[in-house]
């Protein structure tokens, strides 16, 4: 490859940057200027309606002491270290029962599982705010037919986090059990046959072959379902609107408030900083635990 | 087989098909009680299927205030949006994936990192560079920032990688300009991958929320999400209507799934094995 570049042809160096010329300029002027701004604000006081002043390290000790923000700095790790372990739990068992041509209707079976992946969050919010109603859902309607005691799906603190949690999965298990069902598929078949011969149980081999194999799956898996339950936003506002109380309020809605609608555009800045250190830390975390380094070659 | 090895057989079946409900069951429901007139949508004893078919509710959707507006807007962005990312993404995947230039890598380890930097954290300095640019509240606000995608290029780049260099070659020797190349036989040559993205960025920006709500405060360009969450802040939710709102705003990302499903499958599992 290298001899046939010829050295100084002005094209071959020209004409990639012209290619990667618009994607660099929108990355530079909406994802990195605006990374380096955020931390320069995290160090100020600033709103729309409140002069720009420098205020040192006052941002972060003033969060130390922010009851609110650690609720929904709690709430989030909580939700995020649950929905993590769950999807991979649940989009693992789904790819392993529909990866072996053993379901009838396999085919059909992942485009079903995969449909609630394809719903906005927004609308998902909706669908299991109807489902979960108090007085008038399903669920709980269910629930009093056959006498049981309606639960309070989403008025009742602990229960309304649960439900985001289980919600969550259930939106986004059909998304990684694609991705698992492609690394399974990858694995080559003789190994579980020479394993079978050496009299190893299915458990046995579960350990020792699948999830050696599927490491950098699993590692995928992790680090997108991680930043998106950092991310997560869109299903509150429209399943609990972060409530009852603080209950179900994550950082992401907190920096929401606090910027747009109290207008403190550098202390809800700091919040950021401390989102981003967090995904940075955990992603990293990641990275090291499954003892992979990143290779997208 | 045996017959544990059958019975085992049987029980994956019925787990499989439990959880197909637990994963239907709701978009089902939505649907169904969308077609039930106002007055039988609580009603008890309820039924799983409408005693009254009725398209009244959609009626009042489609009637109410700017919904048709708030579609078309969403159609708009989406629309354009998806033509801007696929352009712009696969140029940059041609360019890391076949040509060799200083920073290459860099670049590439770059843009893959910008993953690690989503809008979530950064929606107040995006918010105050939208207004230095005069870009807030128009659509174009949403549809330019963020139509570079991370995923996109790494889809392009990785597909890219495996075209032939010889016809490249071959047409350099004929003289062919680099663009002409790229347009007369790189994108014939990428059509999947296209496909596969277009796919990707249609969905995504039919069902983004956060971008527009940052963008735009203007009634009438708000996007269909938007909409549904505004209707769902109401302190008296009208429910029959927003079920028929929702249902609308659900069926294009399915019509589009059931059509194109081969695409979403293999720009899923692109990422997945290569890892």
């Amino acid at each position: 490859m290298k001899k046939r570049t010829q050295k100084g042809n002005f094209h071959q160096i020209l004409a990639p940057i012209l290619f990667l010329l618009p994607n660099l300029l929108i990355f530079g002027l909406f994802i990195i200027i605006p990374a380096f701004q955020g931390l320069r604000l995290s160090f100020m006081k600033w709103g729309v309606f409140t002069p720009k002043q420098f205020v040192g390290l006052d941002n972060f000790k003033n969060l130390l002491s922010d009851e609110v923000f650690w609720i929904t700095f709690k709430n989030t790790i909580v939700y995020s270290i649950s929905t993590v372990i769950c999807l991979l739990i649940s989009s693992l068992v789904l790819a392993l029962l529909l990866s072996r041509n053993k379901i009838k209707g396999e085919k059909a079976f992942r485009a079903t599982f995969y449909i609630p992946a394809l719903i906005s969050l927004i609308a998902v919010g909706i669908a299991w705010r109807f489902i979960l109603g108090d007085e008038m859902g399903i669920i709980n309607y269910v629930l009093r037919e056959m006498n049981f005691n309606p639960v309070s799906w989403l008025t009742n603190g602990t229960m309304a986090m649960l439900s985001v949690i289980i919600v969550t999965v259930w939106a986004q298990s059909g998304y990684y059990m694609i991705m698992f069902i492609a690394g399974l598929q990858a694995i080559p078949i003789e190994l579980y046959e020479a394993a079978k011969i050496d009299g190893a149980s299915a458990f046995a081999s579960f350990k020792r072959i699948t999830i050696p194999m599927l490491k950098s799956t699993i590692l995928v898996v992790l680090v997108l379902a991680t930043i998106q339950s950092f991310k997560a936003y869109e299903l509150i506002v429209t399943m609990t609107k972060g409530g009852p109380g603080y209950a179900t309020k994550f950082v992401v809605q907190q920096v929401y408030q606090v910027a747009f609608i109290e207008d403190r555009f550098g202390y809800a800045s700091s919040m950021s900083m401390v989102l981003m250190i967090v995904i940075a830390i955990f992603t990293l975390i990641q990275f090291k635990a499954t003892g992979k380094e990143e290779s997208y070659e | 087989m045996n017959n544990k090895q059958s019975k085992f057989l049987v029980i994956q079946h019925i787990i499989v098909f439990l959880l197909a409900i637990f994963c239907l069951f709701p978009v089902i429901w939505v649907l169904l009680s969308s077609f039930k007139p106002q007055s039988e949508l609580f009603k008890i004893p309820m039924t799983f299927f409408p005693k009254n078919w009725s398209f009244s509710n959609y009626v009042a959707a489609l009637s109410y205030g700017s919904f048709t507006r708030y579609f078309s807007n969403t159609l708009f962005v989406a629309v354009v949006a998806t033509v801007i990312t696929v352009l712009i993404n696969i140029m940059s995947g041609y360019a890391l994936a076949k040509y060799i230039f200083p920073g290459r890598n860099l670049i590439f380890t770059i843009m893959i990192g910008t993953l690690m930097i989503p809008l979530q954290v950064i929606m107040i300095p995006i918010f105050l560079q939208l207004k230095r640019f005069g870009m807030l509240n128009s659509l174009w606000g949403i549809i330019i920032p963020p139509a570079a995608t991370p995923t996109g290029i790494f889809l392009a780049r990785q597909y890219m990688v495996n075209l032939p260099n010889s016809m490249i070659e071959s047409a350099r020797i004929d003289g062919a300009k680099e663009f002409f190349i790229f347009t007369n036989i790189i994108i014939p040559l990428s059509k999947p991958i296209i496909a596969t993205i277009a796919i990707f960025s249609f969905m995504w920006r039919w069902n983004d929320y956060l971008w527009p709500l940052i963008v735009i405060t203007d009634n009438d360009k708000q996007t269909l999400q938007q909409a549904l969450a505004n209707f769902v802040g109401q302190l008296q939710i009208n429910w029959s209507s927003l079920l028929a709102m929702t249902t609308i705003s659900i069926i294009p990302v399915i019509v589009v799934f059931l059509i194109f499903q081969k695409y979403f499958m293999s720009g899923i599992t692109t990422g997945a094995v290569k890892g």
